[in-house]
């Protein structure tokens, strides 16, 4: 057992090494399916969490509630919304994206808009607070000032999209519902391991595990560095 | 847009009384000092002429402005300044660029103002992590920058050393010769008298006493600003 485990890994590593093709393919969709479903679950969280930070309006409240609460959104169930949604029956059917990488970049963005909308309002609320009486007595409206916090609060809110990009190249119950793990067309990462895996392939499996755990922490490590160094400069 | 109109002005939160009827004209002229103690409601009351809180009583009117609205022609530097994560220069263009100046001309009066602060040498380094001191002044400048007809300062000098308190008067009474209003406060009782024309002495959020400087520190009319001078005002 052990020295399958370690065969495992030398087959794993040799893989990554020499930048097996199929490897690489899958790793590519990953990329491209959770970087687009993460630009557009910024495009709308983070306006959405910049208006909830400098609005007041009735049930201005109960959204924030309810954002929070999506962002614990089990990926299977957006997996399943979005399946319902763009199959043959559903109201999108006839746009025909189910099975594509199409399908699976929306369900993932679906999963991480709440996500950046509802960090991105804390983040934003918290900079108001501190801001608000500055910037109404230059007479900024809310439109220039929701603007401006933004700009000012680029670098926790860049944190902010890259932990929503860990979360979409982490998940496997939406893409997997939503794209059907087909060869070549749809596999990405997380539905690959989960099929070769149960396949006993483990090489593949392990080598982008490897891959994955890697994408995670250099991530991380970036978020943190930018954010040390946007301290260091501006405060 | 002056004078400027206070008709038994009232502010409270949650029942709590912080500004109690106040009434009160301030013309164009004389520099107005408002003195009082701690969390006599100094910092309440400008920001209440400023236009950031609204009464919760009585009217606020800018009658030379047919009393219409809050004017834009007003800047406020705050007890405690609130700078932009950007560089000196870029906070004072900031507050340009909202005031509708011209793009062109906002870094040339930008530069002017840092000028005229002693911040040249800083202009590009972030604005938050200028010292207190520094950021003060930086507050200043970008108010002054907006050529405002009246400027609100509230203890500009509190974190300032005794010669860039010097300086800082220097600046406020040029400002003031560009025949811009000056409506302070202050803890510091010289300065009170070397910036002040006029003295407006606030306890427990009501207007005790206004008179001229001259008067007010030799012969205060009431019992609670003799001893707000003598340093003896009991806390409340
Ligand atoms: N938003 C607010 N909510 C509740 N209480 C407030 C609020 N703003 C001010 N106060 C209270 O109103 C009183 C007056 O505050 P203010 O800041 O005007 O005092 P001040 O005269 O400027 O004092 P200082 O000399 O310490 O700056 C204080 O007791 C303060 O606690
Ligand atoms: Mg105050």
């Amino acid at each position: 057992m052990m020295n399958d485990l370690g065969r495992a890994f030398a087959e794993a590593f040799g893989l990554v090494a020499r930048l097996d093709p199929q490897l690489l393919d899958i790793v590519a969709l990953s990329l491209k399916v959770s970087l687009t479903a993460v630009v557009l679950a910024a495009l709308v969280g983070l306006p959405l969490g910049a208006v909830l930070a400098v609005e007041r309006f009735r049930g201005r409240q109960a959204v924030v509630v309810l954002l929070n609460a999506l962002m614990g959104l089990p990926p299977v169930v957006v997996g399943l919304l979005v399946y319902l949604l763009l199959s043959r029956a559903g109201p999108l059917g006839s746009l025909g994206i189910l099975f594509t990488p199409a399908a699976m970049i929306v369900a993932q963005a679906i999963l991480v808009t709440p996500i950046v909308a509802a960090l991105s309002r804390q983040v934003l609320e918290d900079a108001w607070r501190e801001y608000e009486e500055q910037l109404r007595s230059l007479g900024a409206r809310r439109m220039t000032a929701a603007i401006t916090l933004l700009w000012d609060t680029r670098f926790s809110l860049v944190t902010i999209v890259l932990a929503g990009f860990g979360r979409a190249a982490a998940e496997v119950g939406a893409v997997m519902i939503v794209g059907g793990n087909i060869d070549g067309v749809t596999r990405v990462m997380t539905t690959t391991i989960a099929l070769e895996t149960s396949k006993g392939d483990l090489p593949l499996a392990l080598g982008l595990g490897v891959i994955l755990v890697g994408l995670v922490i250099m991530l991380n490590a970036a978020a943190s560095l930018i954010r040390e160094a946007a301290l260091r400069r501006y405060g | 847009m002056l004078p400027l109109e206070l008709k038994d002005v009232c502010f409270g939160v949650n029942g709590k009384v912080i500004i109690d009827r106040v009434s009160v004209e301030i013309g164009a002229g004389p520099r107005t000092i408002i003195l009082g103690p701690n969390g006599a409601g100094k910092s309440v009351l400008m920001r209440l002429c400023h236009g950031l809180l609204r009464p919760t009583g009585g009217a606020i009117v800018w009658r030379g402005n047919g009393g219409t609205g809050r004017p834009r022609r007003q800047a406020m530097v705050f007890q405690r300044p609130v700078m932009l994560r950007r560089s000196a220069l870029a906070n004072i263009v900031y507050g340009l660029k909202l005031a509708g100046v011209a793009r062109t001309e906002r870094e040339l009066r930008a530069r002017d103002v840092l000028d005229v602060v002693g911040l040249t040498d800083k202009s590009q380094q972030a604005a938050r992590v200028l010292s207190g001191g520094e950021q003060q002044k930086l507050a200043l400048a970008r108010a002054w920058a907006l050529g405002p007809e009246v400027l609100f300062l509230d203890e500009p000098t509190a974190n300032l050393d005794p010669g860039a308190t010097r300086e800082l008067e220097a600046i406020v009474a040029a400002i003031r010769a560009t025949g811009t209003k000056i409506i302070m406060t202050t803890h510091n009782l010289g300065q009170a008298r070397r910036l002040g024309d006029e003295i407006l002495f606030l306890n427990q959020g009501r207007l005790v006493e206004r008179a001229p400087v001259d008067q007010f520190f030799r012969q205060p009319a009431s019992a609670e600003a003799a001893a707000f001078i003598r340093g003896e005002l009991p806390w409340s």
